[in-house]
């Protein structure tokens, strides 16, 4: 939802702190998902992180999130999916050149960055391209997984 | 200006150390010399001869001819064709890779087929979204955004592999471009973002339309406190404009051109508007020549083009140099021949 989404950038920095507690949470929880099984839990976990992140940032489940590198303002909702910074477009309100009534993303970014501690180093760093077999997938899971050394090849 | 190892026109020449192409127009650029390049509107057409007519029409006065791939997200012949037939007869075209129309897959494939033609110079860019132009229906594809697509040429040229890591055994040898935009919000972060451009293999760029020199000023101002001034040529957009209604539009109709009043008032101020839009791009050209840090011109005159050798000629930026253009070595060929 806009309106949230923008509420979301407003308060990035509570919500970058939780969202890091909640991470070391899920990174001590990764015994017990490996019992269980990642590729079990991959589908309930996608949903929920589907519902939530869906509700706070229009989440579109790249399944790589980068939200605390761009100011917990969602790049894959710039209409170029740009990772990297703002197009050349950007309007003179400041908003977004295919999406006129829309605040360009990469501006929420900005503004979201500087209220994170390290944002705008953070905003500095080139992303890779996307890789796209991860559309759909938990960013969560993957972060766990990457973070225990444990990702698939 | 001729080099003295500059072979027959579509050959490369060969790599000094510390470039990257083969190519006349880096050549130029590593030489200091203000380069001017302009940008070639591909024909809605097969035919050949309408791409030379297009670019003949610069003859003498640009250094290199970009081609634009679908730009405005309108269909015309694809930047890689015009390449191939430009580089054919000699020509020094840079060819615009938009991330719009194609995926890794098939952008990596118009690299080295690029570069197979002799196209020496790549300029990366996201491209305009399909709303802006005449197919709105399209699928936008943006797989890679202007820096991974950057990264991308990088890791094809100096790792001689593509993104999958896949091996390549003749890598294309380019000059990097990148587009920035120094006149869009966020301006802060503009620089920044040229920083990021830079780290990702960008070894040139080409601006936006600049109709406001002190924006322009502040932007070099903070490429210049970021370090970055000796590890970028800059090449600074202009053009021309018709008539103060035609700036009007322009400024509110397409995304990321700015255009203070002052430059509006001085056009309707004029009888001749057209007239009174080429003279102030000619002021624009030598004001931007005297910025330091600034390597060129990049004038774009879309359905003027015609007006570039005039504007070029007035502001005497070549410095009494004539770049190369088809049958400059005409006599030189010819005695090749006889032996």
């Amino acid at each position: 939802m806009y309106a949230v989404r923008q509420w979301s950038v407003r308060h990035a920095r509570g919500l970058n702190a939780f969202y890091r507690a909640f991470e070391s949470a899920l990174i001590r929880l990764h015994p017990l998902f490996k019992a269980i099984g990642y590729e079990r839990l991959e589908r309930p976990v996608a949903a929920v992180e589907r519902q939530v992140k869906g509700l706070l940032f229009d989440c579109r489940m790249c399944g790589q999130c980068i939200l605390s590198s761009t100011g917990m303002a969602c790049p894959m909702n710039c209409p170029k999916n740009l990772r990297n910074g703002p197009c050349g477009g950007v309007r003179a309100d400041g908003n977004c050149e295919v999406r006129p009534e829309m605040k360009c993303v990469w501006r929420q970014a900005v503004t979201g960055s500087a209220r994170l501690p390290g944002g705008s180093e953070a905003l500095r760093q080139v992303q890779p391209a996307v890789d796209r077999r991860l559309q759909g997938r938990s960013s969560w899971l993957r972060v766990v997984r990457e973070r225990c050394g444990d990702l698939p090849q | 200006m001729k080099f003295e190892d500059e072979p027959v026109p579509g050959q490369a020449l060969p790599i000094l150390p510390g470039h990257t192409s083969p190519g006349r127009f880096e050549r130029l650029l590593r030489a200091g010399q203000f380069a001017v390049t302009s940008e070639l509107a591909p024909p809605d057409s097969a035919d050949p001869e309408d791409v030379y007519r297009r670019a003949r029409i610069f003859d003498g006065y640009v250094d290199a001819i970009n081609a634009t791939d679908g730009s405005g997200a309108n269909c015309h012949m694809s930047s890689l064709a015009v390449c191939a037939l430009l580089t054919r007869v000699g020509y020094a075209p840079v060819m615009q890779i938009s991330c719009r129309d194609k995926n890794r897959i098939a952008i990596q494939g118009d690299i080295l087929g690029g570069a197979a033609m002799g196209v020496c110079n790549l300029l990366c860019l996201t491209g305009d979204g399909v709303q802006a132009g005449d197919h709105p229906q399209a699928l936008p594809v943006f797989d890679l955004d202007s820096m991974s697509l950057l990264q991308t040429a990088r890791t094809l040229r100096d790792e001689h592999q593509f993104l999958s890591g896949r091996k390549i055994t003749f890598a294309p040898r380019v000059l990097l471009g990148a587009a920035e935009n120094p006149f869009a919000r966020p301006t802060e972060w503009r620089a920044a973002r040229l920083a990021k451009k830079v780290a990702a293999g960008a070894q040139f760029i080409q601006t936006q339309f600049c109709y406001d020199v002190p924006m322009l000023r502040a932007f070099i101002d903070q490429v210049e406190a970021l370090g970055l001034l000796d590890q970028i040529f800059i090449l600074v957009g202009v053009g021309p404009l018709k008539s103060a209604k035609a700036a009007e539009w322009i400024r509110t109709h397409v995304p990321g051109v700015h255009i203070p009043d002052a430059v509006i008032t001085r056009l309707r101020g004029a009888t001749d508007q057209a007239l009174e839009g080429r003279k102030l791009c000619t002021d624009l050209v030598q004001e931007i020549r005297s910025i330091r840090g600034v390597h060129g011109v990049h004038l774009m005159a879309y359905r003027q083009e015609e007006t570039v050798a005039e504007i070029i000629d007035r502001s005497g930026v070549l410095a009494g140099r004539v770049p190369w253009r088809p049958g400059r070595d005409a006599q030189t060929n010819t005695d090749r021949k006889v032996s």
